[in-house]
């Protein structure tokens, strides 16, 4: 079954909270992965491997680099997942 | 004093080893002569030959924030818990640049390991073979490359004078102290963070250092296996951990009014050119490192009262290094006070040198030997060269200057003897 909006952003807050230590509360869809929540280019691969196995979608590495926001990546999870 | 030959000296220490986690908990140990060594705990213990090891005190992950800790190997967590240690025991308060006693061009850092992120390596190849290329980590190249101690610990402290990591096996804490030593003398530096950092307690390295039978399979009595300079010894026992100083110019301690634990008086190196890792049975190679020693430094053979020993618990290595001492020092070497800390504390390896750095340097400070424990009968060839000290910690002399040796050998026929003196 399809992860919803809201789904999905709980779910990169856990993500985030794990890999960059950020409380999950402030993991929200306008804040920056790299302005807002400490996560650097290595550290944003980690998140997209571990949302693309808690979400069942592919993330190809082109498409990593329009992915700024939680917002940003949370549209795409909901478009692409499986 | 020539521009280009500055006296150096330590101003800050820092460890964290299998005796606890920080520098005065690890003296504490090694006074009361307490073994670090434990039975391995871990399942893959069960196919070992040897089932021992002297696991850190306290995990490093008890004190690095989460986030930070995930992204660094084991051997860099602790090098930056020593190192951090150090720092502040050194009387900094923040980064260099930030707090304005130290200029960061003019900081170093020089923190080795003899392996490296092996624990990194090997964690990720498993994760490669069970979950396939995607999922191995971004950050395995930052972390398990051999510089990674000494590139944290240099971003820690904001050096920008020079960040190195010199390797050779077990004697690269030591050569790490050394070439720091060397980069303030010769007018590179003002100050240096140095030591060495080790973290190979994992099932490969035990098997091929056990299939090699350079460790004690003593598996029945743990804290009984290090023994050297004893008939019975049988091999090292694995440690890990990391030591750090922090060395200084004399003036540039004297100007911020810091703290000298001792001076760092240089350094002695030679190798052996014998066996990749036999010791050589008479100690030429450790003999003509002793007398680079005094050859090349402003010491004077009636100063030194205590040698921490290599001493490793090896058959061959133990004696080699005493005749050395022996042939170079003659008479001298009755007055030295050879305490053998690996008998405590396991071998750390490359963090060898950087713990018994901390450890000379602290007997100096306190006027004590550490024991060498576990010597229930000590080996006649020990007996006939050195006064080794036995059971009990000693005091050295109360009054006057006093001096010591560091020695640390290596695989590969690597010697380094590192000198400190009280001030």
């Amino acid at each position: 079954m399809a992860a919803t909006q809201e789904e999905i952003v709980a779910g990169l807050a856990e993500i985030v909270n794990e890999i960059a230590g950020i409380p999950v509360e402030d993991v929200q869809l306008d804040k920056s992965f790299t302005d807002d929540l400490d996560v650097d280019s290595l550290s944003m691969v980690e998140v997209v491997v571990a949302a693309e196995e808690r979400f069942d979608v592919k993330i190809p590495d082109e498409d990593v680099k329009n992915l700024k926001t939680v917002g940003d990546a949370t549209d795409y999870i909901l478009k692409h997942q499986g | 004093m020539s521009p280009t030959n500055h006296t150096v000296v330590v101003t800050g220490i820092g460890a964290t080893t299998p005796l606890g986690g920080d520098a005065a908990s690890t003296w504490e140990g090694l006074i009361a002569g307490k073994s670090g060594v434990k039975p391995l705990e871990q399942d893959w213990a069960a196919d070992q030959a040897v089932k021992i090891a002297a696991p850190v005190a306290v995990e490093p992950t008890e004190v690095i924030p989460r986030p930070q800790a995930r992204r660094l190997d084991r051997s860099a967590q602790f090098a930056l818990v020593a190192a951090k240690e150090a720092w502040a025991d050194a009387g900094f308060e923040a980064k260099a640049g930030e707090d304005p006693n130290i200029d960061p061009d003019r900081l170093g850092a020089v923190i080795a390991s003899g392996i490296g992120g092996v624990t990194t390596l090997l964690d990720q190849y498993d994760v490669l073979k069970e979950k396939g290329v995607r999922r191995v980590s971004p950050h395995t190249v930052p972390m398990l490359m051999p510089n990674s101690p000494s590139a944290n610990v240099g971003l820690a402290v904001g050096a920008r004078a020079g960040v190195h990591t010199p390797v050779s096996a077990c004697a690269s804490g030591a050569e790490a102290i050394g070439y720091a030593i060397e980069m303030i003398r010769t007018g590179r530096a003002d100050v240096v963070v140095a030591g060495g950092t080790e973290a190979a307690i994992h099932p490969l390295p035990i098997a091929a250092f056990g299939n090699m039978m350079a460790m004690s399979k003593n598996n029945d009595d743990p804290q009984g296996a290090s023994r050297p300079y004893d008939t019975a010894r049988d091999g090292f026992v694995l440690g890990e951990g990391a030591g750090v100083v922090v060395l200084e110019s004399a003036e540039h301690a004297a100007k911020r009014g810091a703290r000298v634990y001792a001076e760092a008086v240089g350094q002695g190196i030679s190798a052996d050119a014998h066996d990749i890792v036999q010791p050589e049975p008479e100690g030429r190679g450790i003999s003509h490192a002793l007398q680079n020693l005094m050859d090349r430094n402003d010491l004077d053979p009636a100063e030194i009262v205590h040698v921490n020993a290599h001493a490793t618990s090896t058959p061959a290595g133990d004696i080699a290094e005493l005749k050395a001492l022996r042939k170079v020092f003659g008479d001298d070497a009755d007055h030295f006070a050879v305490s053998a800390t690996k008998s405590m504390t396991g071998h750390l390896l490359g963090g060898a040198g950087g713990v018994e750095t901390v450890a000379t340097v602290l007997a100096l400070y306190h006027r004590v030997a550490p024991p060498t424990i576990n010597v229930e009968n000590l080996d006649p060839e020990a007996e006939a060269n050195a006064d080794v000290v036995r059971g009990e910690a000693r005091k050295l002399p109360v009054e006057g200057r006093i001096a010591a040796l560091n020695d640390s050998f290596g695989f590969g026929g690597h010697n380094v003897v590192l000198a400190f003196r009280t001030v």
